[in-house]
């Protein structure tokens, strides 16, 4: 892995008014990694996501893509990032393939090499075979795909997934996230914001957790987990009132808890016995929760 | 610190960036060609018709032309703003408030300049080629074709480049497409009126002459007549000034309000 950064973010500060979207963020995505932007809706993921395209100034601070400072040389750094948004963004009464040819176009793939771009980009996404295909008859998973493939389309070293999965069944997620391993695998950088525990913990190298447009804590997913929440959890099952009586005696002998709609998560509980319950091993959302006291879904 | 290999310098209004804006305009309009050549044609060539041959019964000639041909001509303006600025205008806001089109185009190497100047470019050919469709309509019914005639898509295109930079103006300031019924009411269809396309402006008084002179449409109007009917003369150079001027102000405070609106 290298120590070069792909992208550099410093004191970032985004407000709206009287709401701080983003606030005083740092961020550092090496070159090859695939780092993972995980909180709950309003968190500031996806401005932070705008920042990083120049589509919102930052009031404050400092950031670096590929070693160009922005907003002042943003032309420069998106010529070498894919965006997928959150939104879809397609063109509807194209098809898949003129989609894909004003974007190579847009990217400046020179006039030679536009054909085996569009080709490539079909074949990543799996849809040669709908190339002719209005992106109107696509299905939600098909157009997810092309917006990927539309990212990927001039090579890009750094591509900026924002939320790539929302809204999709799983089989569909499952597929999206093999095509983003892939384009890990082959060394492209990746921020990737997502509220989905799954999707960090399985395709990021690190995660950065954010609450109200700040960094709750980053590292790996396995590092945050063990030093976070423990190896397992306990969860206990009862009354609110037996609830109340089990995070009460858990918190006087110095163990962590956390409300799980019916039960009571306790962390870290390696060799506490004190109560009957299941035990599981612990997870994202229980570090997410701890830190931020927000339930992710 | 990133020490990423940089690319060459990229710079301001770049052929590229205008180029890959164009295309997609070009690719969507195969798309869509049919509803917008029948709007921006059809409602001119109606008003040409209409007029022609209501008032033209009433008023055989007017400055010494056939009231058709004096129509003919004058209604090229008319379909140069249909197509320009009413394009612009709703276009613009469809693409960014609802398509979401200019996010994706701002994600790629694209800045808000290129994007506006692109946009306004591909509206202003299309006014250009549209605007002549009343023209042709009145040969049919009697205008004499002349060479001028050929300048008349220049003129078009010229003035429809304003107009595109209005309704993108109009757009990026629009909260809401209620918003353009203030535009539409209390700026277009007076200006539309008062161009001297389907009346002499003689008949107004001297204050009003002054200020419909500063109407593009207006200036437009005359360049077409004297292409096609009366000849060139030294007050074409300043309307074709003039023109230019609005285009190039306009275009400015387009891209602010674009600005605005797409980056936050």
């Amino acid at each position: 892995m290298s120590d070069e950064l792909a992208i550099r973010l410093r004191g970032a500060v985004k407000r709206y008014g009287q709401i701080t979207a983003v606030d005083h963020l740092d961020l550092d995505v090496p070159l090859g990694t695939c780092v993972g932007l995980l909180g709950p809706n309003g968190a500031g993921k996806s401005t932070t996501m705008r920042l990083l395209t120049a589509q919102a100034i930052a009031d404050e601070g400092e950031i670096e893509v590929l070693g160009f400072q922005l907003p002042e040389e943003s032309k420069a750094a998106r010529a070498q990032c894919g965006v997928t948004p959150q939104l879809d963004n397609l063109d509807v009464t194209l098809t898949v393939e003129q989609n894909l040819l004003v974007f190579a176009h847009l990217y400046r793939i020179g006039r030679h090499d536009r054909h085996d771009a569009i080709e490539r980009a079909l074949e990543i996404s799996n849809l040669v075979d709908r190339r002719d295909s209005r992106v109107d008859k696509l299905s939600g998973g098909m157009r997810r795909r092309l917006l990927i493939a539309r990212a990927l389309i001039h090579r890009p070293r750094l591509v900026l997934l924002d939320e790539p999965t929302v809204g999709l069944d799983p089989q569909v997620r499952q597929q999206l996230w093999a095509l983003i391993d892939q384009m890990r695998s082959e060394g492209t950088t990746i921020l990737m914001s997502t509220h989905y525990i799954e999707e960090a913990q399985r395709l990021a190298d690190t995660v950065l957790i954010m609450s109200h447009g700040q960094c709750a804590a980053r590292g790996r997913p396995a590092d945050l987990v063990r030093e976070l929440a423990g190896d397992e959890v306990l969860e206990v099952y009862g009354p609110p009132p037996r609830l109340a009586e089990v995070e009460a005696d858990a918190a006087s002998a110095g163990l962590k808890t956390r409300r799980t709609g019916t039960s009571v998560s306790i962390l870290g509980v390696n060799g506490f016995k004190g109560y009957e319950g299941q035990r599981r091993a612990a997870n994202l959302e229980d570090v997410f929760v701890l830190l931020t006291g927000e339930e992710i879904t | 610190m990133a020490t990423a290999a940089r690319t060459a310098k990229i710079g301001r209004l770049e052929r590229p960036a205008l180029t890959g804006v164009l295309v997609r305009e070009v690719v969507n309009f195969s798309s869509y060609w049919r509803s917008a050549t029948f709007s921006s044609t059809v409602e001119p060539t109606i008003y040409l018709l209409a007029f022609g041959f209501g008032f033209g019964s009433l008023v055989s000639t007017i400055n010494g032309v056939d009231y058709v041909e004096w129509v003919g001509t004058g209604t090229v303006a008319t379909a140069v703003l249909f197509s320009s600025a009413f394009a612009a205008m709703f276009g613009t806001f469809v693409k960014y408030q609802f398509q979401r089109t200019y996010d994706a185009i701002m994600a790629a190497p694209v800045d808000t300049e290129e994007l506006v100047t692109a946009e306004v470019i591909w509206i202003a050919t299309r006014a250009g080629v549209y605007g002549c469709v009343p023209m042709v309509v009145a040969i049919f019914f009697g205008l004499d074709p002349v060479w001028g005639m050929l300048t008349v898509p220049f003129i078009a295109w010229l003035s429809g480049l304003g107009w595109a930079c209005f309704g993108i103006m109009v757009a990026g300031f629009a909260k809401s497409f209620e918003n353009f019924n203030y535009v539409v009411s209390a700026v277009l269809t007076p200006l539309f009126l008062v161009a001297g396309t389907f009346f002499p402006l003689d008949g107004f008084p001297d204050w009003m002459q002054v200020l419909a002179k500063l109407n593009p449409l207006y200036h437009t109007v005359q360049l077409v007549r004297d292409a096609v009917l009366y000849g060139f003369g030294w007050a074409d150079f300043f309307s074709v000034v003039y023109l230019v001027g609005f285009g190039l102000l306009l275009w400015r405070v387009a891209i602010i309000a674009m600005t605005r609106k797409l980056i936050d």
